[in-house]
């Protein structure tokens, strides 16, 4: 399937909310990163250089010895895709936002699921990455674990023995993994304690970032809690580290919002149908506004207060609301103003269709 | 004067802007400044990942200064000084060209300079065979802790298997 054909619908498989914890732990993303030997990094690479090394990956994934392993999976320029189509697949978190600079030189593959992307000539030759609804990090790992050997079949990496797998970024050296979760931290900011959470989480070689990672703000009380540290550890080491430090923060977060609830049932219950009113009537919706309503709401069908919405939409949202799609739906660009008006619009006409159920 | 965000708190933070000439008072509370110093500017404000790996290069502690162009890696031509400028290495062998700066760099990145994960399984012929012979020497001794002998005779036999393999070049 080209990769065009994704960018039609803002859903995404990892957005229905079917993984553990999906509620909180909207989804688990591991990522790794691989370069071909004796080839110069893509920031140092000519347009035809760069193309060679889009065809010799192409032919290791063509390869009968990695498809036996992976399946098929179609290799698409980012040169191929309108400027459009390439920001959807950002928003979707398909690919990552590096893809949209030097377009001309890179490409990429994404499995049919939408669960597997294969970036070439980001940072580095390689980007593997596996997205997954709720907590399943170690299952991303094996299905990344798995890609990594079906191309190593073929292809030779810059390895050394000492410091591992050669990255062009020395953040990123030895493993190559970033292992990531995005969690819904609604309760935790409530109470004013995420400062708190996020210095500890500092502390334990994780950071965090925002909701499109490394220099993107926190909209919507969303965060991504990923691993700094690469080398010196092992893959399984990096993501149970990650794993129990996000099972301990979903603990305090659901802690969080039992208390808030029975402390102040009034003030929370007023927060979501508020958010609730104004999504369904508002002419005027900012994306910054959309998203901290959205995130009203998801506390609130969490905290069961309104059963009206799932999280699957809200989910498929926050790419709807975003620019990108909002332009293409109407089919012309937009003023500001004027993409606050079809969001707007378009959040209504959501409500007014029954994709969110009509509250009794 | 109650805070004029949260309306609960008295206000004791004062904050005067002049926009346009105009001037702008905002009442704040404690808690809420707090917040509006931390949250009001997106998220927490992201530094510059390469000016902070060139200052790691040059962090040495007798603080020696750090030559601009230094050393250039012989295979894609880039210099310590481009690299200290972008942050980015120009390929693989730039690690063992630059390993005198790089490693003191990977230790203050990663607090350690030695690979433990993963290794390929082509490339990684000699570095396979000694993370096998590392575990099954830890397998053995845990035969041996647990009396299993038989267990510890076979593994023993594997190691010097494993061991004549990386004497005679490698490739398992």
């Amino acid at each position: 399937m080209p990769i065009n054909s994704k960018v039609s619908s803002a859903n995404s498989p990892w957005m229905n909310s079917d993984g553990p914890d999906a509620g909180i732990v909207i989804s688990s993303r591991i990522r790794i990163a691989r370069n071909l030997a004796g080839v110069p990094f893509p920031h140092l690479l000519e347009p035809e250089k760069s193309m060679e090394v889009i065809n010799e990956i192409n032919k290791a994934l063509e390869s009968k010895e990695a498809v036996d392993l992976i399946g098929n999976m179609e290799l698409t320029l980012m040169n191929d895709l309108s400027p459009l189509e390439r920001q959807i697949l950002v928003d979707k978190h398909l690919i990552s936002p590096d893809l949209l600079n030097s377009f001309q030189s890179k490409a990429a593959a994404i499995r049919d699921d939408e669960a597997v992307t294969i970036m070439i000539n980001e940072e580095d030759h390689l980007r593997i990455q596996c997205l997954l609804s709720g907590l399943r990090l170690k299952e991303a790992w094996e299905v990344v674990n798995n890609i990594d050997d079906g191309l190593e079949r073929t292809l030779d990496y810059a390895f050394s023995e000492k410091l591992g797998y050669l990255t062009s970024c020395p953040t990123n050296t030895g493993t190559g993994l970033r292992a990531s979760v995005m969690l819904h931290l609604t309760g935790l900011k409530i109470i004013n304690q995420l400062g708190g959470v996020f210095n500890a989480i500092s502390k334990l070689g994780l950071t965090v970032r925002g909701l499109y990672g490394e220099g993107t703000e926190a909209l919507g009380d969303l965060f991504q809690i990923s691993n700094q540290i690469t080398l010196g550890q092992s893959e399984e080491e990096i993501i149970s580290n990650l794993i129990s430090i996000t099972r301990q923060i979903l603990a305090q977060e659901q802690e969080a919002r039992r208390v808030l609830y029975r402390e102040r049932r009034e003030v929370i219950e007023d927060r979501v149908y508020r958010a609730y009113g104004i999504l369904r009537c508002a002419r005027i919706l900012t994306m910054e506004e959309t998203m901290r309503m959205l995130s009203d709401l998801r506390l609130g069908l969490e905290l069961k207060i309104i059963s009206t919405v799932q999280d699957k939409l809200i989910n498929e949202l926050m790419v709807k609301i975003r620019p990108a799609f909002l332009i293409k739906t109407a089919g012309r660009d937009m003023s500001k103003r004027g993409l606050d008006i079809a969001r707007a619009d378009l959040i209504r006409k959501e409500f007014e269709t029954g994709s969110i159920k009509k509250d009794n | 004067m109650f805070c004029e965000k949260c309306n609960q708190r008295p206000a004791t933070v004062h904050i005067a802007e002049i926009i346009n000439g105009q001037k702008q008072e905002t009442h704040l509370c404690e808690i809420c400044a707090k917040e509006i110093k931390i949250h009001g500017f997106g998220f927490f404000p992201q530094m510059n990942l390469n000016k902070f790996m060139a200052g790691l290069l040059n962090g040495d502690f007798n603080g020696s200064s750090y030559n601009t162009e230094g050393k250039v890696c012989e295979k894609c031509g880039v210099s310590e000084g481009q690299f200290a400028n972008k942050g980015l290495l120009g390929c693989g062998e730039c690690y063992p060209y630059f390993e005198e700066k790089m490693l003191p760099l990977l230790r203050r990145i990663h607090g350690n300079t030695r690979h433990v994960g993963k290794i390929p399984e082509r490339k990684g012929g000699r570095a396979r065979l000694v993370k096998e012979i590392e575990i099954a020497k830890r397998q053995l001794k845990e035969a041996v802790g647990h009396e299993e002998f038989e267990l510890a005779a076979k593994l023993r036999d594997n190691i010097r298997q494993l061991e004549k393999n990386l004497e005679e070049g490698g490739e398992g």
